[in-house]
C-alpha cells in the first residue's frame, strides 16, 4: 500500500461536484425562509468528483487494520470474524427502506425479526425477556441499572442508592452507575481477580441496589463463588447485574440467568459477531428476569395469540432510552449469525474460544509473566515480560507486534498489574494463526533480550510511527479549518 | 466441532488439549459449579446454510412493505448515493476496532477528523466529537454538559417544540441522573419565549434546549435567546437537522453553546430506526465537558501529519465514575457514512437537496390547501421539508387507503393535524397521486 496523505478538503476544486439530482419541476420561485432565518456563513464543504471520493476513501481504508486484515488478539473485545452473509442480509432493501413510524401492518417482518432475536437471546442467556433498544454495551449497562432502580422504587424503596462494583471492573461500569444516579461502592478483588466475598459481606445493607459483575472476570477466570455471592446479594434485597462483555466463553456451557443474575446486557458486536465498525454501531440488548420485565424501556415488541406482532408501551416502564427500536441493522446481522450456527454449533463457540485462550497461555508463559495460573476462560492477562531486566514495557511489545502484522493486545488493563497485557483469541482463529502469533511473541521476547532498542522504538514499519499524543491534547486541532489556520 | 466459523478439527483439539495438559474440553470448565452448567441444548432453530439464510430473510423481508414515503418525524427519506454503500463495504473499515492503536488505524482516525470538520462546518461550532448513538441521546448528553458546566445549577429547560421522541429520552436520562427538567410550553407551533424568560428568572437554570426545524417542521426565530440565556448564566443548546443547516441559520449564528441532533438526514437509510448517528458539537470553551471520542491532528516521530484520539482524560476508561459520560463507543461507521455523503454532495449539493425537498414540500402544501380539505395548522410559519396541516378528513382511514396504494401518508398528530415531509426522492407525479388518493370521493 502506498503512503497517501491527503484530506478530502485538499482535493477540492471550485465548481467540481460528486452528485446529480433530478430536475426541479415544481416551478416554485422563491424560498419561503425569510433572510434572517437563513445561513449567512459560507459552506466550505469539499467540491470533488465521484472518482475523487471513491479513490480517497479506498486509499484511507488501506491505512486501517481490521479482522479481515489479520489476527486481532484484543482482550475483552472479542474480535471474532464478521461473516459476510450478515452484511448482505443487513443491506436488504426490504429492511433498509422501512420507516420506523410505518403502520404495524406494514412492518410485520421487522417486528418479527426483533421478536425472534429477543426470544433467542433470552433462551441463550437464561432470561425472561430482552430489550434490543440500547445502542451499545455502555448504553445497555445504563439501561440495566435504570431497570434496577425502577424495580426498587416501584416497591417504594428509595434508600437503595448504591451499587457495588469490583475494583477490577471495566471503566464503563462505574461511569454507567454515575449516569444512572447510583453511587459506586468498590468491592476488593482477590489476587486472582475474583470478588472477595469476605470484603463483600459488610457492604451488603439496605442502601445497596445491587452489584455489577462480569463472569468470567477481567482476568479471564470464572467466579467460582458466584452462587454464594448471588445468595448474599439477594438476601440483602439487592439485584445482580451481569456485564456481558465476557459472555463468549460461556456459550454452550453456562447461562448468566442460571447463575442468579437478574439483569444483563449483551455486547452483540462481541459475542454475536457483528462488526465493530471502527467504534460502532454496536448493540447492547438488556435481558431481565421475569419480575423485571415490566420495567424494560419502551417500546417493546410483542406477539399476540394470532401470531401478529405489535408495539407495546408499558406504563411501568422506566421510559425510553432510544428514539426508536435501537440499531436494527445490527440485529439483522446477529440473527443471521445465530441461525447460521444454530443450536448444533452455537454451543461450541464458548469451548473453542476457551481452548484457544488456554493454548496461547500455556505456550507463552515461559517468556511472559503469568501472575495467575490455572485454567482461564476466553482470555488471559500477562504482567509483561518475565525478564524485567530488559526495560522493555508492555507498550513496547504492543507496538512491536504491529510491525509483525498483528494487532496489539489490550494493554494496561486491568489495573491489577503494572504491565497488564490482555489477550483474547476468540474461537474463529485456527491453530496455525495462534502458532504464528505465539512464534512472534517469542521472537519479540528474544529481541527484548538481544536488541531491545528495536522493541523500544517500535513500530518501525507502519505507515506512521509513534505519534505526539501529548501535543495533540495540549493544543487540540479538531478540524480542517484549525489545521489550515495553524499551517499558515 | 468444525463449522465454517469454527476451524478446529478433532486433531487440532487433541493436540491443543495435550499442550494445555488437560484431557477434555470439559476439563477446561472443571471449576464451574455443576449446578450452573447448561444441561441440554439451546432452544433455538437448527443451523442453516447460506442458501437457507437467504431464503429465510427474503421471506421475512417480504412481510415488510416498502412504501413511497411522505412522513418525517425526525427520519427523512433522503437519497443515499450508490458510492456510499460500496465504500462502507471495505472491510478494513467495518472490521476494525476503535482506533486505540493509531499507527494502524489512520484510515478510521482520518475519516473521523473529516467528519468532525464537516459537521463543524455545517453548524459553525468549533468542536465536534466522533459521534454519539442518536439524536435523542446526544440531546440528553447536551443536558449533562450544561449541568456539568454550570455551578450548582441542576435545572434544564427544554422547549415543547423539540420532537416528542427526543424529549422522552431526555426525560428518562434526567429522571435517573437527578436533573430537574422543565418542558417549556409552545405557542402557535413555536417556543414560548416569554415562558422561557420566566423560567430563567428563578436563577437555577443551567441551560435551555430548542430545535431547528422544530417538531412541526417550523424554522423558529431564536433572536434574543442566546443573550437572554447567557445573561442568566445559562447555556443554549440547539437540536438541529444537520442537512437543513446547509441553508438555515446555524447554531453558532444563533449564539448557541452546544449543537446536537440526529445525522440520519445525511443520506442514511431508514432501516427501521437505526443505525443512524447522533452528532454533538460545542464551543471551545465547553470542549472539556464534551462526552465521547474526539480525534485531533498531530505528527509522528518522523514529522508526518497523522491523527489520534485525543483529550481522553475526560473519558470513562480513565476517569471511571468521574467521567463526563459513560459513552465508550461512537457510531463510527455511520460517521463514515455521513462523511462520504457530505463529500459527494459538497458545497452545492447540500443546498440543492434542501431546495428540491423544500420546493416539493411547498408544492404539496399549496396543493393540499387548494383542495379546500386542508388548512394551515400554523399559518405563516416558515418551513423547509416538513409541515403540518389540519383537516376534517378521517386521517386513519386516509392513511390506510394510501398504504393500500403503496404510500406512507403524513403522520397523524391527533386533533386533525397531519405532518407531511417531502424529500428530493419524491416526484411531482408522486405528490399529485398522493393528493388525488387523499381527496377523491
Amino acid at each position: 500500500m502506498k503512503y497517501y496523505d491527503k484530506l478530502i478538503f485538499e482535493l477540492s476544486r471550485p465548481g467540481r461536484k460528486g452528485y446529480e439530482l433530478p430536475k426541479n419541476e415544481y416551478g416554485i420561485n422563491e424560498c419561503s425562509i425569510p433572510a434572517e432565518l437563513r445561513r449567512e456563513a459560507s459552506l466550505d464543504l469539499p467540491e470533488v468528483s465521484e472518482l475523487d471520493v471513491v479513490r480517497h476513501y479506498t486509499n484511507l481504508s488501506t491505512k486501517n487494520f481490521g479482522v479481515d486484515t489479520g489476527f486481532y488478539p484484543l482482550g475483552s473485545c472479542t474480535m471474532k470474524y464478521n461473516p459476510k452473509i450478515n452484511e448482505e442480509v443487513s443491506a436488504m432493501p426490504q429492511f433498509n427502506n422501512i420507516h420506523p413510524l410505518q403502520s404495524e401492518d406494514s412492518i410485520q417482518g421487522a417486528l418479527e425479526l426483533y421478536y425472534n432475536l429477543q426470544v433467542a437471546l433470552s433462551n441463550i442467556a437464561g432470561f425472561a425477556e430482552f430489550t434490543l433498544n440500547p445502542y451499545a454495551g455502555a448504553h445497555g449497562e445504563l439501561t440495566g441499572l435504570m431497570v434496577m432502580r425502577q424495580y426498587h422504587e416501584s416497591r417504594g424503596d428509595f434508600k437503595r442508592t448504591k451499587v457495588i462494583i469490583p475494583n477490577s471492573a471495566h471503566g464503563t461500569n462505574p461511569a454507567s452507575a454515575m449516569v444512572a444516579g447510583l453511587q459506586v461502592v468498590e468491592v476488593k478483588s482477590k489476587p486472582n481477580g475474583s470478588v472477595d466475598v469476605e470484603d463483600l459481606k459488610p457492604l451488603l445493607d439496605d442502601t445497596i441496589a445491587g452489584i455489577m459483575m462480569t463472569n468470567p472476570n477481567t482476568l479471564g477466570m470464572f467466579e467460582v463463588e458466584i452462587m454464594e455471592i448471588a445468595k448474599l446479594v439477594h438476601e440483602a434485597g439487592g439485584l445482580l447485574y451481569y456485564d456481558g462483555a465476557n459472555l463468549n466463553p460461556l456459550l454452550g456451557k453456562v447461562r448468566p440467568g442460571d447463575m442468579g443474575f437478574d439483569i444483563m446486557h449483551i455486547n452483540i458486536h462481541k459475542t454475536f459477531s457483528t462488526p465493530h465498525g471502527g467504534g460502532g454501531p454496536g448493540s447492547g440488548p438488556v435481558g431481565v428476569a421475569e419480575k423485571l420485565v415490566d420495567f424494560l424501556p419502551n417500546p417493546r415488541v410483542k406477539k399476540n395469540d394470532e401470531g401478529r406482532f405489535y408495539i407495546d408501551c408499558g406504563k411501568d416502564s422506566l421510559g425510553s432510552v432510544s428514539t426508536f427500536f435501537g440499531n436494527f441493522g445490527v440485529m439483522l446481522r446477529a440473527y443471521a449469525y445465530i441461525l447460521t450456527l444454530g443450536k448444533e454449533n452455537l454451543k461450541n463457540v464458548g469451548p473453542m474460544a476457551t481452548l484457544n485462550a488456554n493454548y496461547i497461555k500455556e505456550c507463552l508463559k515461559d517468556d511472559y509473566l503469568l501472575p495467575i495460573d490455572g485454567v482461564c476462560k476466553h482470555e488471559m492477562v500477562f504482567d509483561g515480560l518475565k525478564d524485567k531486566s530488559t526495560g522493555v514495557t508492555t507498550l513496547n511489545i504492543a507496538k512491536r507486534l504491529l510491525d509483525y502484522g498483528f494487532h496489539a493486545p489490550t494493554i494496561y488493563f486491568p489495573l491489577l498489574f503494572h504491565e497488564s497485557m490482555m489477550i483474547e483469541p476468540t474461537e474463529t482463529e485456527s491453530l496455525e494463526t495462534l502458532d504464528e502469533f505465539i512464534e512472534v511473541m517469542h521472537k519479540v521476547a528474544k529481541e527484548a533480550r538481544e536488541t531491545p532498542d528495536d522493541v523500544k522504538n517500535a513500530p518501525l514499519t507502519t505507515l506512521v510511527r509513534k505519534l505526539d499524543e501529548t501535543g495533540a491534547a495540549k493544543n487540540p486541532i479538531l478540524n480542517y479549518k484549525t489545521l489550515k489556520a495553524n499551517a499558515q | 466441532m468444525s463449522n465454517k466459523f469454527i476451524p478446529h478439527t478433532e486433531e487440532d483439539i487433541r493436540f491443543m488439549l495435550d499442550r494445555i495438559g488437560v484431557k477434555s474440553i470439559d476439563d477446561l470448565y472443571a471449576e464451574v459449579p455443576e449446578e450452573v452448567k447448561l444441561k441440554g441444548d439451546y432452544n433455538i432453530p437448527s443451523a442453516m446454510s447460506e442458501i437457507e439464510i437467504r431464503k429465510y430473510f427474503n421471506e421475512l423481508g417480504s412481510k415488510n412493505r416498502q412504501l413511497t414515503i411522505f412522513a418525517g418525524g425526525g427520519v427523512y427519506d433522503h437519497y443515499s448515493p450508490s458510492v456510499i454503500a460500496h465504500l462502507l463495504s471495505r472491510s478494513e473499515f467495518y472490521t476494525a476496532y476503535t482506533p486505540y492503536q493509531p499507527e494502524i488505524s489512520q484510515g478510521t482516525l482520518q475519516y473521523i477528523f473529516e467528519y468532525q470538520s464537516m459537521i463543524s462546518e455545517l453548524n459553525g461550532m468549533e468542536c465536534t466529537n466522533a459521534s454519539m448513538y442518536d439524536g435523542a441521546t446526544a440531546t440528553a448528553e447536551a443536558m449533562f454538559m450544561m449541568v456539568a458546566s454550570a455551578k450548582k445549577k441542576n435545572r434544564v429547560v427544554i422547549s415543547a417544540t423539540v420532537a416528542d421522541r427526543v424529549i422522552n429520552v431526555v426525560k428518562t436520562y434526567a429522571k435517573f441522573r437527578g436533573i430537574d427538567l422543565t418542558v417549556a410550553p409552545e405557542k402557535d407551533g413555536i417556543t414560548d419565549f416569554d415562558a422561557i424568560k420566566a423560567e430563567l428568572e428563578a436563577g437555577d437554570v443551567a441551560g435551555v434546549i430548542v430545535a431547528t426545524p422544530n417538531k412541526y417542521g417550523i424554522v423558529e426565530d431564536y433572536t434574543g435567546y442566546a443573550d437572554t440565556i447567557h445573561a442568566a448564566k445559562g447555556m443554549l443548546a440547539i437540536n438541529a437537522d444537520p442537512s437543513a443547516l446547509a441553508v438555515l441559520r446555524t447554531p453558532k449564528e444563533w449564539g448557541a453553546d452546544i449543537a446536537c441532533g440526529d445525522g440520519q438526514s445525511l443520506g442514511m437509510p431508514l432501516c427501521f430506526g437505526g443505525p443512524y448517528l447522533g452528532y454533538m458539537s460545542c464551543s471551545s470553551a465547553t470542549l472539556r465537558k464534551m462526552p465521547g471520542r474526539v480525534v485531533g491532528a498531530t505528527k509522528d516521530a518522523d514529522g508526518k501529519r497523522a491523527f489520534v484520539l485525543t483529550l481522553q482524560a475526560r473519558e470513562q476508561h480513565i476517569r471511571r465514575e468521574k467521567a463526563t459520560s459513560n459513552i465508550c463507543s461512537n457510531q463510527s461507521l455511520m460517521a463514515l457514512y455521513a462523511t462520504i455523503y457530505m463529500a459527494l454532495m459538497g458545497k452545492e449539493g447540500m443546498k440543492e437537496v434542501n431546495r428540491l425537498s423544500a420546493d416539493g414540500a411547498h408544492y404539496l402544501y399549496n396543493a393540499l390547501l387548494a383542495t379546500g380539505k386542508f388548512e394551515p395548522a400554523f399559518p405563516g410559519k416558515p418551513f423547509l421539508k416538513e409541515f403540518v396541516v389540519k383537516t376534517s378528513l378521517d386521517i386513519k382511514a386516509v392513511n390506510k387507503k394510501l398504504e393500500e396504494n403503496g404510500i406512507m401518508g403524513g403522520l397523524d398528530l391527533g386533533n386533525g393535524m397531519v405532518a407531511f415531509a417531502v424529500t428530493e426522492k419524491r416526484t411531482k407525479a408522486e405528490i399529485d397521486r398522493l393528493i388525488t388518493l387523499m381527496t377523491e370521493e
